[in-house]
Order: structure tokens, then C-alpha cells, then sequence
């Protein structure tokens, strides 16, 4: 799923004037599909639907490149309904006229899943962003799909409530789009996966029927549990326009602690400590290689939280970050500072530090959160979201550096095209993240990565794509993670649903 | 010969600073409780400062005596203090009442006489109830020099000198010990605690005393009527033109 980069304020283009390459240039063995072209009749049409501040066809070049600026489409018009009938309206004129549309929510993917390919239309849900109904008893939430996920949580907050999704992208990234993706993030270790939490969607049809499922009750077994197939269908299915999702009380406690280990083992004896004695109020479990902290100690421009103000990042292979989060602070207190004396005691984590107070949880955070927003700040990043078995986890990263490394591709200096590969992620769920960051997209660095990084996903059992889907970038690599049988449902239920293919093509399945 | 420093760093337990404080339903003072309490930051700033000089001139300070005067809690942050690298501590323990500037200060003069302390380090101020007076009046019942918002602190030997934040620039001053320094945000950035600086501190002395083991009778001496929120501000509106924006400054005669 998608997982945005972060802090919305910062924009990526502050990184590098270069222009992003077309996708169609990059990939020129693309073919459009047999669509429809866009019209003066058609806009006519989407101004008569939406009104003619809602059409957009000028200064529409953020909608058309995604925010690793790896993809560019060429569309030549954005609308942004306001209500899902204006929605339903939109996808059935584009039906009839066999338009394509790439729906978009926040545009903080990281599979090229939320731009277009060629010229589809681009229906961006920023317009539908209100707050439907909040129950302060049941914790059941209504929202539009464009709300963002970090107002959101602010607005829970102030009830007493939490979202049950956080990821790095909460500034910029829409509720919608992180249901359509199945957004992973940062706290799946606590509160479980959207298919979980998510009650009820409401999403408009590729023929422009709403379907609507928004009043369904936390128990319900009648029938097919048809809202679990939006939920990480990337678009492909419908438009999600409303989400209902149950929201659990917010820990009033909550503490970070941060760490440096020896060795990627030492990393997993951590993690099975921590399940054992922080137990219920383990709420986060991230790990980060060094060369990650290298990497995003260029980016936060500040000192290391273990190097004690020096300006050097302590030696240690690996860090770790836990969070813990409940409902009374003594208690989690004492937990917490009895599992980390213990654990520095028995030599299983090195050093460590433990916020004294907000500013620094978020400091803390940020050399975890940082990372992906920092891998790209020499260029551009290739990033692999992958699940494997936890043993296997980092192996996927050594085994990717010595291949960059025979290939002679890394390097300190401009010639080189890839900076460093870096590994962090989700250690509680078996998620690895693997950041190739370059200074440039080369074919030659991606022949050296792909196919090779996902047979060897394929061979240790795991998953291509963990948390941030398949979009753009991972269409062909499906069946390294899927069986014959279960592609062809895929395929058949997308051709059911929409026979015209109007909506996302060029992706996913 | 120059004489032994020994530091004494003032710290207040605030609501924390990253939090955005709700005024209690009664409208006379905010919401403490299920709220998350930290340092003060300007105290936290001092804390460090005070580290950073004894590690400076090692054989020049002798000692970091932390005190804070709260409620039992206030533990939490003399723990942290002394993780940081204070020696010593105490907790004017006063329970959940609030005390005013010059009441703190009355107790402050007595900790700076029971441990014969020569250099306060202070925050300038506490965030919660901004008073920015506490230094100041210490200064005058000890009648010793003042070197208020500080930015940069240099000790040689007996003299300090203390550049200071003012409007529109940075006043340069020197005083000899004894003095009190209060600090500004630009001093220093507090460094993380590392884990086995937090366990040491366990080990460190904490002595708890109510406020009578000195002598001092708290009376308040202000009453607080209302406490409320500053009114809100009216939403902006967007102009189309160049034209239109300047009508609405005329209008409003901002031209």
C-alpha cells in the first residue's frame, strides 16, 4: 500500500530542477489502451457536473508526476468533485465515452499507482473532505475519502480517539487512498490492517453505481464481505468516496525509546524481549540499518540522538525504535525501564536513549519517519517493499549491495549512480523496507535490481509488496507472489467489473 | 586562586510544551489531568549549560546541586536532570498548589545558603505561567549580580561574562561569582539521555523536604479570577486581483 513520503510542506522539487522523465518514455514498449480521447465536449460535460472551478486543465503538472518523480503521465485534465453523485456522474460519462480515469487521492504512492500513464482523466477526491459523523460511544468514524489522515487524527484526538493507521505520509495522504492501498504503516503491529478496522466504504462502480456500504455493524455475516475487495484495490474496482472505520480510544501514555545493537540478530532477540515483557503495551517495533541513519542524518541536518551532541553517528550496525502506548504512565513507565535495564544489562542492545518529553518522541520518530522522505534527496530512490520470513528479513539487503557492489554501480562520487542501498521497516510484521537511493534513474541500475530482487523474494517465500501495492511499478511481478489460480479471479473479477478498463489501467493486475 | 563553583539549576514540572494546553471547564486555570508533564524547556536548557560548564572546567566546578519545587511528581524531572549529569538533588515537595515567583525565590535563597551554592542557572522563565520574574527576584533578596536571557556563557576563573539577548542585538556583560544567570533559547540544543546515564541516576541522591524545613511560610498573594482563550482569529479571505486586494487594504485602511 501506499505510504506517502512526508511532511507535506516540503516539496520535492526543492530536491532537483530536473524534469521527470514520461513514463511513456522510459517504458516505450507501452501501448495505450483502446480508449477514448478527451474532447472539448467532454470538458463541456465535466463543467456542467461539477461547475467550472472544479475542472482544472492549466498548472496540472503535480497531478501528472508522482512524488518520487520517477512517473509522468500526460493528462490534460483534473476534476475534483465535491459529492460521490457528482463522482458517479463523472465515471459514468467516461464510460460511456470509454475515457480512462486514474483516480487520486493524497498522490503519495510509491508504486506510480496514482498518476497517470498516458492521458487519463485524473479524478482527484481533495474536494470531498468532510467529516460525516463521529460516534464518541461505538468509536465508529464516517469521513469522506479525501480527508487527510493527519486532520483526521487531530480531529479523534480531541474526543479522546485514534486513527488506527499512522504512516509517514499523514500530512499529504488521503484516508481514501490509504484504503485503496491498504495502507500498512507504523502502527499495524497494534491496532492490525485496514481490512480489520474499515467497517464500511462507500465507492462508485466503473459504470457510475454507487455502492454503498457505510452502515455496516462491526459484526455482519450476511452474505460476501464485498467491501474487503476495494480495500487494496488500487482503483481498479471504483472510486472510494466514504470510509467507515472503527477507531479505538487514544493510549494516554505514550514513550519512545530508540537504541543501537550489534547485529541484525540482535535486532530479533529485541523484538521477541519486547513482545515478551512490554507485551499489551507494545505499540511499535521499527528497525533502521546504519547507512539509513547516514542517509537521513543529510536530511534532519541534526546530531544523532545516541551521539550525545557529537556529530558523528555512533558505530552501531543497527537501531532500533519502540514505542509503547497505554493508559497509565507509571505502569508503562516501569515496564518499559525494566525491560531496557535488563536488556543492557544481558548485552542485547548496546545504548539507547528514551524521550523525556514530546518534542523529542518526534525527534525520535523523525530518524525513523525520515528515511524515506531522505533516500531520495541525492536524486531518486527504488524502493522495495517486501514481507519475508523475519529471520530472512535483512538478507535481502546484503544480498542487493554486493550485487550493486560487483556490478561496480555504488559509489561517493557523481559517476556512480547509486548513492547506498539502505534497509529499515516493520520489524513486528515482517515488513523490510530496501531503498536503493541513486543520484539518477538508470536502466542499468534497475536491470542490476529487477528481476533479481523479487526472485529472491520468490525463493525465500515472501511478498513483493507488503504494504505498498503494486501500481505502476510491480504490475508484471505479481505472480512472484501470487499462484496462477488466484491471478486469473483477479483478472476475472476486474473484467466483471469493469469491462471497458477505464478505471486505473496500465497497472496493478 | 579562584574558588569552587557550585552550580545550583532551578527546574519546574510544566505541562509539556509540545501539547496544547485546554483551559478546565471551571475557567481557572488549564487542564492537568491525563496530560503529559515534562521539563520546562528553559530549565532544560540550564540543566545542560550547567553539564557543559563542569565538563568545560572540570577541576573549577565542584558541584550540580538540581532542585525543583512541586508536587511529588516533580521526581520525574530531577531524575531526568541528574541522567543528565546533575549530582545532587532536591524536591521542595508542596504538593499540587501553584506557587508564586517570589515565594520560589524566598525557598530558592535558602537551598542557595544550606548548599553554599556561588552560580544559579535558571530559566529565564516557566512556560506555563510565563512570569519571568523568578531570577530577578532571587537576585535581589541573595543582592547578587544578574545576567538575565542569556545566549553564551563563558566562566573564567571568578568571572563570568554572559552575552545577552536584547532588542536589537546582543549586550555583552561580566560579573564575579556569586551570580545569576537565567537562560535563553539560544544557549544550547539539550542533548537525549543515553540508557546507562538514566540508570546511574538512580543511584544519585534525591532528597524529598516540605517547604517548613526552611523556614518559609507560603502565602499567596495573587488571586486569579478567570483564565480564558485569546479570541479567536476571523478566517482570511482570498482576493482575485491585484485591484481587489488593494480596495480591501483601503478598505480596511491598512492603506
Amino acid at each position: 500500500m501506499l505510504k506517502l513520503v512526508f511532511r507535506a510542506g516540503i516539496s520535492k522539487r526543492a530536491y532537483s530542477a530536473k524534469a521527470v522523465k514520461l513514463t511513456v518514455e522510459t517504458y516505450p514498449n507501452l501501448q495505450r489502451g483502446d480508449y477514448g480521447t478527451l474532447e472539448e465536449s467532454d470538458l463541456t460535460r465535466f463543467r456542467s457536473i461539477l461547475g467550472d472551478s472544479s475542472v482544472f486543465v492549466d498548472d496540472i503538472e503535480g497531478y501528472n508526476e508522482d512524488q518520487m518523480r520517477k512517473y509522468r503521465g500526460q493528462s490534460q485534465v483534473v476534476l475534483k468533485p465535491k459529492t460521490t453523485s457528482q463522482v458517479s456522474e463523472i465515471v459514468k460519462h467516461c464510460n460511456d465515452r470509454k475515457l480512462a480515469i486514474c483516480p487520486q487521492g493524497g498522490n503519495t504512492g510509491l508504486v506510480g499507482g496514482s498518476v497517470p500513464v498516458f492521458d487519463e482523466v485524473v479524478v482527484s477526491l481533495s474536494g470531498m473532505s468532510q467529516i460525516r459523523s463521529f460516534d464518541e460511544t461505538s468509536g465508529i468514524l464516517k469521513v469522506d475519502a479525501g480527508c487527510i489522515l493527519e486532520s483526521t487524527d487531530q480531529f479523534l484526538a480531541e474526543k479522546g480517539y485514534i486513527f488506527p493507521l499512522d504512516l509517514g505520509a499523514k500530512g499529504s495522504c488521503q484516508i481514501g487512498g490509504n484504503v485503496a492501498t491498504n495502507a500498512g504503516g507504523l502502527r499495524l503491529l497494534r491496532y492490525g490492517s485496514l481490512h480489520g478496522s474499515v467497517l464500511g466504504i462507500e465507492a462508485v462502480l466503473p459504470d457510475g453505481t454507487v455502492f454503498d456500504s457505510m452502515h455496516s455493524l462491526r459484526k455482519d455475516n450476511t452474505g460476501y464481505d464485498l467491501k474487503q475487495l476495494f480495500i487494496g484495490s488500487e482503483g481498479t474496482l471504483g472510486i472510494i468516496t466514504g470510509v467507515s472505520v472503527l477507531c479505538p480510544a487514544r493510549p494516554k501514555a505514550v514513550n519512545v525509546a530508540f537504541l543501537g545493537v550489534e547485529s541484525y540478530e540482535a535486532v530479533q532477540d529485541t523484538f521477541s524481549k519486547a513482545k515478551r515483557e512490554l507485551s499489551e503495551i507494545l505499540s511499535a517495533f521499527e528497525f533502521m540499518d546504519r547507512e539509513s541513519q547516514v542517509v537521513n542524518k543529510k536530511f534532519l541536518k541534526a546530531p544523532h540522538p545516541l551521539a550525545e551532541g557529537s556529530d558523528e553517528i555512533p558505530e552501531y550496525p543497527f537501531y532500533i525504535l519502540i514505542e509503547t502506548s497505554g493508559s497509565n504512565k507509571e505502569h508503562d513507565d516501569a515496564k518499559l525501564e525494566q525491560f531496557l535495564e535488563t536488556s543492557m544489562e544481558d548485552g542485547t542492545i548496546l545504548d539507547g536513549t528514551v524521550s523525556q518529553d514530546e518534542a523529542q518522541t518526534r525527534t525520535l520518530w523523525a530518524w525513523r519517519e525520515g528515511i524515506s522522505e531522505a533516500s531520495q534527496i541525492e536524486g531518486g530512490v527504488y524502493k522495495y517493499d517486501v514481507s519475508l520470513p523475519l529471520s530472512k528479513l535483512y538478507d535481502l539487503v546484503i544480498a542487493a549491495r554486493e550485487r550493486l557492489r560487483e556490478a561496480n554501480l555504488i559509489g561517493e562520487t557523481d559517476e556512480y549512480p547509486v548513492v547506498d542501498p539502505v534497509g529499515y521497516g516493520h520489524v513486528g510484521d515482517g515488513n523490510l523496507h530496501l531503498n536503493v537511493c541513486v543520484r539518477r534513474y538508470t536502466k542499468e541500475v534497475e536491470k542490476v535490481l529487477e528481476p533479481f530482487i523479487y526472485e529472491w523474494i520468490s525463493q525465500h517465500h515472501g511478498s513483493i509488496s507488503a504494504e505498498h501495492g503494486l501500481g505502476f511499478q510491480k504490475k508484471n511481478y505479481v505472480h512472484y507472489s501470487k499462484s496462477d489460480v488466484e491471478i486469473a479471479m483477479m483478472k476475472d473479477l476486474k473484467r466483471h467489473y469493469d469491462p471497458n478498463g477505464i478505471l486505473n489501467p496500465y497497472k496493478y493486475i | 586562586m579562584s574558588s569552587k563553583i557550585r552550580i545550583l539549576v532551578p527546574v519546574k514540572r510544566v505541562i509539556d510544551a509540545a501539547l496544547k494546553p485546554r483551559i478546565n471547564k471551571t475557567n481557572t486555570g488549564v487542564e492537568s489531568k491525563g496530560v503529559k508533564f515534562s521539563m520546562n524547556p528553559f530549565c532544560d536548557i540550564a540543566v545542560e549549560e550547567a553539564v557543559k560548564i563542569k565538563e568545560a572546567h572540570k577541576e573549577a566546578v565542584e558541584s550540580i546541586h538540581a532542585v525543583s519545587i512541586g508536587p511529588s511528581k516533580a521526581q520525574d524531572i530531577l531524575r531526568t536532570a541528574l541522567a543528565k549529569g546533575v549530582d545532587t538533588s532536591t524536591l521542595v515537595d508542596v504538593g499540587e498548589q501553584e506557587i508564586e515567583p517570589l515565594q520560589v525565590s524566598k525557598l530558592l535563597k535558602k537551598v542557595v545558603e544550606q548548599k553554599d551554592s556561588n552560580l544559579v542557572i535558571l530559566g529565564k522563565q516557566a512556560i506555563d505561567d510565563d512570569s519571568n520574574q523568578t531570577g530577578q527576584m532571587l537576585a535581589g533578596l541573595l543582592g547578587w549580580p544578574q545576567a538575565t536571557n542569556a545566549s553564551k556563557v563563558v566562566v573564567e576563573g571568578d568571572f563570568v561574562t554572559v552575552t545577552r539577548e536584547v532588542d536589537g542585538g546582543a549586550e555583552t556583560i561580566r560579573a564575579k561569582l556569586p551570580l545569576i544567570i537565567t537562560t535563553d533559547l539560544r544557549l544550547n540544543e539539550p542533548k537525549f539521555v543515553t540508557l546507562p546515564k538514566m540508570m546511574k541516576a538512580k543511584k544519585k541522591p534525591l532528597e524529598i523536604v516540605k517547604p517548613d524545613a526552611y523556614g518559609v511560610t507560603i502565602e499567596e498573594r495573587l488571586e486569579i479570577l478567570k483564565v480564558e482563550e485569546p479570541p479567536a482569529r476571523s478566517a482570511g479571505v482570498k482576493v482575485s486581483s491585484v485591484d481587489e486586494l488593494v480596495s480591501k487594504l483601503q478598505e480596511l485602511k491598512a492603506l
